[in-house]
């Protein structure tokens, strides 16, 4: 209980315990205890720009997605607008090649009725100057009637 | 040694073992005679108060040194490796004690000073150590110690003192240190005269300057005293109720239950004060009033 030299020895211990805890203790544990409360803050916040990253990106996501379905409307629209006219162009090619083939098939008809005719004309000429040069008992002269039979047969 | 009885009891568990210089022509407390003077363990109280201011008491030297080691060293292995990635096992546990620290320390404390929370740290787990002994056993120790011939064996350090003193002391020289540091001589002169009474009169301030200086002497005088007196007077009552209570027979084990239960709340309660004051003594030093 006395008061003696202890407290000096004491006082010398106490300050080299302050001294080691102050150089070579507090520093690396305090050091390492903020050096993880920045890393977690960090983290924290890169956490947080994530999730609004992620939603930023959804947004933009569902943006085009919208924009898409918009230009594949569009698309089909158009597509369906092409379509609508192709076949009407086609419609009406089938119709005019229709027409053309009619015509021609018309032309040819007629040309063809036409050469018939005129078969028939000639062979009905020649029936005609023999069944006349029959009638007459001579010979009908070709040349000198001929003029007269084509009368005739022009007018079949 | 006169452990047999009560009062012989109590003053046993009570006295440090001291080394320290007896005079010679020294009558010993076994009656022999010291032909010259010698250097020597006291074996009694007188004998320890006879050795005068140059003698040590080992018992609180010791104790206080290996529970300050136990403190620093563990510390000191988990700095090395301290990682700021996910710590583990004794690390986490060194971690909660430095955060609690670190957190007093801002609470109470806005300037930069590299010692402070060092200082804090140091005091909060080395006082804490020196108090946890008082929840040993009080005859273990003392009684290994007289088996092996040692006649005195206190453990607790914190009941002498001396310790309490030198750390309260310490406490004190580096708060003188750190005031004149920060607002100088004249700053600290000032502190000390000028408050807390003052006057836009010069006639009356200068008239009111030995109050003030008497007063600011008394409040300063009283912080490292009440520091150490107060560690040292809640340890030194604690280990007397234990001694008490060891005295009692087997009645002594709940008593002696319920008051270590109850001394756990005041060792780190008491640890806790030191620390606490200490960083508002020294805070105090650093602002101005």
């Amino acid at each position: 209980m006395n008061i003696n030299a202890t407290i000096i020895g004491q006082s010398i211990a106490f300050a080299f315990f302050v001294w080691f805890c102050m150089k070579n203790v507090w520093p690396p544990l305090i050091g390492a205890l903020n050096a993880r409360q920045k890393k977690i803050a960090d983290g924290l916040a890169a956490a947080e720009q994530a999730t609004s990253d992620l939603e930023h990106a959804k947004e933009q996501a569902a943006a085009q997605l919208e924009q898409a379905k918009e230009e594949a409307r569009g698309i089909i629209d158009q597509a369906n607008r092409r379509a609508s006219v192709i076949v009407e162009e086609a419609k009406d090619n089938a119709r005019t090649e229709g027409e053309r083939l009619l015509t021609a098939a018309r032309a040819e008809i007629a040309m063809e009725e036409n050469q018939a005719r005129e078969a028939l004309r000639t062979q009905v000429t020649t029936i005609a100057v023999a069944g006349a040069s029959k009638v007459l008992g001579q010979k009908i002269d070709l040349a000198a009637h001929g003029e007269l039979v084509d009368q005739l047969a022009a007018e079949l | 040694m006169s452990a047999n009885t009560a009062s012989g009891y109590i003053k046993h568990h009570l006295q440090n073992l001291t080394y320290g210089q007896l005079p010679a022509g020294y009558e010993r407390a076994d009656g022999s005679l010291l032909g010259q003077a010698t250097w020597t363990l006291a074996h009694s109280a007188q004998e320890s108060s006879d050795m005068g201011f140059w003698a040590i008491n080992l018992d609180s030297m010791i104790w206080s040194i290996a529970l300050g080691l136990l403190f620093l060293l563990p510390f000191r292995a988990v700095a090395k490796r301290a990682t700021s990635d996910t710590p583990s096992g004794l690390q986490n546990a060194v971690e909660t004690v430095v955060e609690f620290v670190d957190n007093s320390v801002r609470e109470s404390f806005h300037g930069k000073n590299p010692v402070i929370a060092p200082l804090a740290l140091t005091i909060f787990c080395w006082v804490f150590f020196m108090n946890l002994m008082d929840l040993l056993p009080v005859d273990w120790i003392p009684g290994l110690a007289s088996v092996a011939g040692v006649p005195y064996m206190k453990i607790v350090a914190t009941t002498d003192p001396n310790i309490t003193m030198s750390m309260s002391l310490s406490v004190f020289g580096l708060m003188l240190f750190y005031w004149v540091k920060e607002k100088g001589i004249s700053g600290f002169a000032s502190d000390m005269a000028l408050h807390p009474f003052t006057s836009k009169n010069p006639v009356l301030k200068v008239a009111l300057m030995p109050v003030n200086l008497l007063l600011e002497t008394v409040s300063l005088i009283a912080k490292p005293i009440s520091l150490g007196l107060r560690l040292f007077g809640n340890m030194y009552a604690g280990e007397l109720i234990f001694i008490l209570i060891g005295m009692i027979g087997y009645f002594q084990l709940p008593l002696h239950f319920g008051w270590a239960v109850l001394h756990i709340l005041v060792i780190t309660l008491q640890a806790y004060i030191f620390m606490t004051l200490t960083i508002v003594y020294l805070s105090m030093v650093h602002e101005s009033h």
